[in-house]
């Protein structure tokens, strides 16, 4: 597994033999580090070089060279350098233009581009927007039919082009339906194309002149290499770009083509995608982006996943209840597994942890993690009301029947009743302690692992 | 200025499977040519570095530029960089043209046993599974995987496994049609039993070759990951054996996260080979060479573009010289 940065960069100051500080001298060998993290996110080489060379100036300063703990005060220099290149805006969409505001989408071959419109066309549904979804994709087998497939699901209208149209017909002719039937936005998904074929680029200049449209997205895939400048370069080149979508950052890329792609085109990450499915669209934040290429997880990003797919009210009940100094049952720890599944599974959550709480949560395998959980949620399932609050009544005979109940081995009841016991003391270092004890009590408690 | 180019003209290609191919330029002139467009930078490092002339440091770093924005990732880099200072070291080289050589060496070591073809002779009818994260080119991998082996003169059917992803099915179809194979579907949402039923059909109408579609995933989505570990064991219920091979397709295009890919996808399925689709573009899929050192699997074909003809059996030498050219 890749070393995050700051593991590397105390690495470097450890090497230094018992001097703690950062020297100018030794900045080099933290700035390698630097270098070898972006590298490793897949930040295009030049890219890193310009960023290096910026980043070298500021931890050269005082701030950093007097600092008591110039590891993290370089990590502190290089993230806030990061999330400056990244963009400090959270761009959204505009559509301040007379209607239709066409929204014209680009980027290579299955890059994401004929879902994130329709996580678009979503998305500004939701804002009262009449939406017209349009396919010029006349190459791809069953393009067209994929974006119809999924304008159905939405109820959201498609614009009924075919294969044996050319895309600059179908531009028109779409263009004159959503203003005779007053649509407030079009969006226009376009056939994949390599930056290097030079009929397509001309195709898709010649179809942003006929639309004219207000809003022209990049969709870029999180996983790219370092290739992303390239092909960046080549449709900013041909295309006035105005903002850039980042998608399938759901996996556990790095995403340093963010970087490579922001610095080529100067152009904003408007939305990330995060799911296959049409709601997996979210707005872009720099500092998340700057923490996930450096390895940092994505910590903020998990806190407010929580929050959203929490039940709010029943985590406030259970905050207030934890705070109130009130035991934990196991009413709640069952509410809490639930959540767990909530928030997409144990897998979902891990790659949004920091790299080291992932590596020690990794040694739950794939199996292990969600079967372990909905074998858990059985075991409470099979107890009684009585029971679950009061957990010191389960003694053996209890044990066999919700055993038999739940269909599985005492010892796995067993097993249950520590783990909650575990996080039931973990709660309490969470009312007492907040998150970041809490995260160093999850060590081998986490619901699931052993 | 890149003579050494066209002394290796493809030739043991063909020879491994003959595709039915309507164009007329070989890959690696298709290739050069897409090249040549980009990579004219890349064109002035290599005349500086290959042109002859003194080993100094400043070469060494070339060197490392060339292999990083290739993909070939951190630790690779360093760890070829040593073997060619090694070689240098060892072969007493001290021109920078046989430096050329020396890096051409270390990577044909590390990609020759991966190019290793495709026998499907072993089994009636051989079961071909696809697998690989989202829009990597599964789809369009078998669409040319059925021209290839209707050209041998082998009877193809396809599974339409990807029953979630918005008209998979119909994108699948099509490619049946264009190659007039069969396309087994059913309207059920359960990829297994799709597949169940196409390899049961296979084996009563005596079909050599089955293509298996599958959904796209990402190694996070461990529920997907479990899915799929359930079809293979249900395709091994119809055929005992089944899969014969599981071919996991990986986008050029790809950074680090490929080596991350094969990883996820080998631990769950186990691997039999990797397809490298999207070589017509200006990636090189250098991160083959991380994967070489990390998993070795074989790499049999790459894809050249999106037409059904545009797939080729990985020929390491060629490959190598694509990546410098
Ligand atoms: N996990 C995940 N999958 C995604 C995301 N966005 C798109 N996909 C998947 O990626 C694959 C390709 O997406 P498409 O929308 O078809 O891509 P495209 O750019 O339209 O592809 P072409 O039209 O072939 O160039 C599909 O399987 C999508 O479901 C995302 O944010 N997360
Ligand atoms: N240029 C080029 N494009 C390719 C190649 N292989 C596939 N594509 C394109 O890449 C896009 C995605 O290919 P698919 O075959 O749909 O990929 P997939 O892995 O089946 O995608 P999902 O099922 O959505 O996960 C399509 O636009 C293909 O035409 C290739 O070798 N070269
Ligand atoms: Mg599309
Ligand atoms: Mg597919």
């Amino acid at each position: 597994m890749l070393e995050n940065l700051s593991g590397r960069l105390q690495g470097v100051i450890k090497n230094l033999r018992g001097q703690a500080r950062l020297t100018e001298d030794n900045i080099a060998d933290a700035m390698r580090e630097v270098r070898m993290a972006l590298l490793e996110a897949d930040v295009a080489l030049p890219v890193v070089k310009g960023f290096i060379a910026q980043v070298k100036e500021r931890a050269q300063g005082r701030e950093v060279l007097q600092s008591l703990t110039p590891g993290q005060a370089v990590i502190q220099v290089v993230h806030e350098e990061l999330t400056k290149l990244m963009g400090t805006e959270n761009a959204g969409i505009n559509l301040t233009t007379n209607p239709p505001a066409i929204i014209l989408m680009a980027g290579l071959q299955g890059s994401g581009k004929t879902t994130t419109s329709a996580k678009l066309a979503r998305l500004l549904k939701t804002q009262k927007k009449k939406v017209l979804l349009v396919s010029a994709d006349i190459y791809r087998p069953a393009a067209i039919e994929q974006l119809k497939t999924l304008a159905k699901s939405l109820e959201v209208d498609c614009f009924d082009s075919n294969a044996s149209q050319k895309p600059e017909d179908i531009a028109r002719n779409a263009l004159d339906h959503a203003k005779r039937h007053f649509y407030d936005v079009m969006i226009f998904d376009t056939a994949g194309r390599l930056g290097i074929d030079e009929a397509m680029m001309a195709e898709i200049k010649h179809l942003h002149d006929l639309l004219n449209p207000i809003e022209t997205l990049f969709v870029v895939d999180a996983m790219q290499g370092q290739d992303a400048i390239n092909t960046a370069r080549a449709f900013g080149e041909t295309l006035p770009l105005t903002g850039i979508v980042l998608t399938k950052l759901d996996g556990d890329s790095r995403g340093g083509a963010a970087l490579s792609v922001r610095h080529i085109t100067g152009k904003p990450i408007k939305f990330i995608g995060v799911s296959e499915k049409v709601d997996g669209l979210e707005p872009f934040h720099p500092e998340r982006m700057a923490s996930r290429v450096l390895g940092m997880g994505d910590v903020l990003s998990l806190i407010e996943q929580a929050q959203k797919s929490v039940d709010i009210d029943e985590a406030k009940k259970l905050a207030d209840k934890i705070k109130s100094g009130k035991s934990f049952d196991l009413e709640d720890f069952k509410a809490q597994i639930q959540q767990m599944r909530n928030m997409g599974g144990v897998g979902a959550l891990m790659d949004k942890m920091p790299a080291q709480m992932a590596g020690m949560a990794g040694q739950m395998s794939g199996e292990a993690g969600d079967k372990a959980v909905r074998r858990m949620e059985g075991i409470i399932n099979s107890m009684t009301p009585l029971e679950r609050r009061k957990p010191d009544l389960i003694k053996a005979t209890r044990k066999r029947r919700i055993a038999i109940g739940a269909g599985v081995q005492v010892q796995e009841v067993n097993r249950l009743l520590n783990q909650f016991e575990e996080v039931q003391k973990m709660m309490k270092m969470f009312s007492k302690g907040g998150m970041s004890k809490m995260m160093r009590a999850m060590q081998g408690r986490f619901p699931g692992l052993r | 200025m890149f003579d050494f180019l066209k002394k290796d003209k493809p030739t043991d290609t063909q020879s491994v499977i003959a595709p039915a191919v309507e164009s007329t330029t070989s890959w690696t002139e298709r290739l050069k040519q897409g090249l040549a467009k980009t990579r004219s930078q890349l064109g002035n490092q290599l005349t500086g570095l290959f042109g002859g002339g003194k080993i100094d440091d400043d070469v060494y770093e070339e060197l490392e530029t060339i292999l990083l924005t290739s993909d070939v990732g951190v630790t690779a880099t360093q760890a070829l960089l040593e073997q060619i200072k090694l070689r240098v070291k060892r072969q007493n080289l001290n021109d920078t043209t046989q430096l050329r050589q020396a890096l051409k060496d270390s990577l044909l070591e590390l990609l020759a046993p991966l190019e290793k073809p495709l026998i499907t002779s072993t089994a009636q009818p051989f079961v071909i599974m696809l697998a690989g994260v989202n829009g990597a080119g599964k789809t369009t991998t078998i669409g040319k995987l059925a021209n290839l082996f209707q050209a041998q003169g082998k009877s193809v059917l396809i599974a339409a496994g990807d029953t979630f992803r918005a008209a998979a099915r119909e994108q699948l179809q099509a490619w049946g049609d264009r190659n007039q194979v069969h396309v087994v579907a059913q309207e059920s949402g359960d990829p297994a039993a799709v597949i169940f039923d196409a390899v049961n059909s296979a084996k009563a109408k005596g079909i050599d070759i089955v293509l298996a579609d599958t959904a796209g995933r990402l190694p996070t989505q461990l529920n997907l990951m479990e899915e799929i570990r359930k079809v293979q064991r249900v395709i091994d219920k119809a055929l005992p054996g089944a899969p014969h091979e599981i071919l996991l397709v990986l986008d050029s295009n790809t950074g680090q996260n490929a080596v991350s890919q094969v990883k996820a996808f080998d631990d769950a399925l186990g691997v039999t080979g990797l397809v490298l689709s999207k070589l017509d573009g200006t990636a090189k899929g250098g991160v083959i060479a991380a994967i070489a050192q990390s998993r070795p699997i074989p790499i049999r074909f790459i894809g050249i573009g999106e037409g059904i003809g545009d797939l080729r059996p990985f020929n390491a030498n060629e490959f190598i010289e694509a990546l410098f050219s």
